[in-house]
């Protein structure tokens, strides 16, 4: 029937749109770690400049969810997908946010001479990047397998971040004349921490979405 | 208005589940099937209802919803050669046992009709008119005092109060549809049966009828038929998926509207049946 076609093309739309979000997010946070790595503070400049657009895209899912829900009132699984979309574009708005904080820092560390010290950036960075990409693939297969255990990957990029925590502190107490950019990276550290943090949740809405089964904070 | 004795009963086991839960069921249906003449319009229905909920009944055109409502106040009996099996408990009691007093059963299961259907008298005699014949009421004053509680209960004693005597059909479709509840209100049912109550009025009127079923399931146990999928998920505790005669799933409201647990009901739910 016609209304259920036009319900499956909204569905399908949306869909779209929030993979097409999630694809922001995720090249933003790529190319944040490279203009860190490569000391390109051009490309840490274009994800900045990015972001309007995927503010933009976050609003227009948004509205598409609303118009969805009053004017299609969606029910089972299609109301889960709505409701699930609805809450992981934020989600995915917040992560593009961290890739623009971890540019920023990119900018003024790139200012700045480099430092020499081995730390675990890149690994975590790589780890968030893997997890952004496989949880954008469970909610597109609805595969709420995968989810779960990306949920439990998450403590790898903890402990990454605790031990590059307790590497960075232990820099600024042995060369405090690096203090400021040790600093700076302790932030671009705790944003990938973050990062691992919201594509837990998206995973726990792919769960919702897939089993009707509420497990976060469980 | 004659009533025909009970129907011929015939015994016919079912396979089909049987929804239980922890309340007190105000009504037990238990393997129902019913027919009319060799067509079988009811496969082994088995559900319960518990007391003082709204139990709505939904499911496409056909599927038998409207007439298994009606099997529970046997409104089916006044129609020819029509035949039930199985057994319908309302506080435990058979209603289809041999016996049974079906004017006193439809007093205490009333019912309410898509099309609302006053009769060409006044608004108060239409109230009145089912204590009257049921002889349910002494003096005038004791009269008066009932149908006033009747209008009350359905929401509509503040439009009419001042008006009392003029013609039922006067009112507006949806303060017509209130009278026929604030009529079958005033019997003092334990049950009310609602067969699209709503589906001829405008949302207005609608959301008024939808607020007094809110509202009257603190007293009675109310069954409503509805086309309307979001009528049913908001007004009712549990809502029941009938298809082709048969029982699909039963279960609490919220759960049908956001994860039924059989692919059927999803299909008609999310409106990809057939």
């Amino acid at each position: 029937m016609d209304t259920h076609r036009h319900l499956d093309d909204e569905l399908s739309s949306l869909r779209d749109r929030v993979l097409l979000l999630g694809g922001e997010a995720e090249q933003a946070l790529e190319r944040a770690m490279y203009s860190l790595s490569e000391r390109d503070s051009e490309v840490a400049q274009q994800v900045l400049e990015h972001d309007d657009q995927v503010d933009r895209l976050e609003v227009e899912i948004d509205r598409q969810c609303i118009d969805i829900i009053a004017l299609r009132q969606p029910a089972a699984r299609d109301l889960r997908f709505v409701i699930s979309v609805a809450k992981m574009a934020p989600v995915l708005e917040r992560i593009a946010d961290h890739a623009c904080n971890i540019a920023r820092a990119a900018i003024d560390l790139n200012n700045e001479p480099e430092l020499n010290s081995v730390l675990d950036l890149s690994r975590m960075a790589e780890h968030a990047l893997i997890m952004l990409r496989s949880a954008l693939d469970a909610f597109t297969s609805s595969d709420a397998v995968t989810a779960r255990e990306i949920i439990k990957s998450d403590s790898e990029i903890n402990d990454l971040y605790n031990h590059t925590f307790h590497r960075l502190i232990e820099l600024m107490v042995t060369e405090p004349a690096t203090a400021t950019r040790d600093a700076r990276l302790l932030f671009v550290a705790k944003h990938l921490e973050r990062i691992g943090d919201y594509v837990t949740d998206i995973c726990e809405l792919t769960v919702y979405m897939a089993e009707a089964a509420f497990i976060k904070h469980t | 208005m004659p009533v025909q004795t009970a129907a011929p009963r015939i015994e016919v086991r079912a396979t089909a589940p049987v929804e239980t839960t922890s309340d007190k069921a105000k009504v037990a249906v238990r393997n129902l099937d019913f027919f009319y003449g060799r067509v079988q319009a009811l496969h082994g229905i088995s559900i319960e209802i518990p007391e003082r909920i709204v139990m709505a009944f939904i499911g496409p055109s056909g599927c038998g919803k409207s007439t298994f409502l009606r099997t529970l106040n046997r409104m089916n009996d006044v129609i020819p050669g029509t035949r039930v099996g199985g057994e319908v408990l309302i506080d435990d009691h058979d209603i289809y046992a041999p016996g049974t007093d079906v004017v006193d059963l439809r007093r205490r299961v009333g019912m309410v009709f898509q099309k609302s259907n006053p009769f060409p008298k006044s608004i108060f005699d239409n109230v009145a008119y089912g204590l009257r014949i049921n002889r349910v009421t002494g003096s005038g004053s004791e009269l008066e005092g009932r149908v006033e509680q009747a209008l009350k209960d359905a929401a509509l004693w503040s439009e009419v109060k001042d008006r009392l005597k003029t013609s039922a059909l006067s009112l507006s479709g949806g303060q017509q549809q209130r009278l026929c509840i604030a009529r079958a209100l005033a019997i003092r049912p334990e049950v009310l049966l609602m067969d699209e109550p709503a589906s001829a009025l405008d949302p207005i009127a609608t959301s008024k009828i939808e607020e007094l079923i809110f509202d009257l399931k603190k007293q009675y146990t109310i069954v409503i038929v509805t086309h309307n999928m979001q009528q049913a998920a908001r007004v009712s505790d549990r809502t029941a998926f009938f298809l082709l005669g048969k029982l699909i799933e039963v279960n609490a409201t919220e759960k049908i509207f956001t994860a039924p647990n059989v692919k059927t009901t999803e299909d008609y739910i999310t409106g990809r049946f057939g």
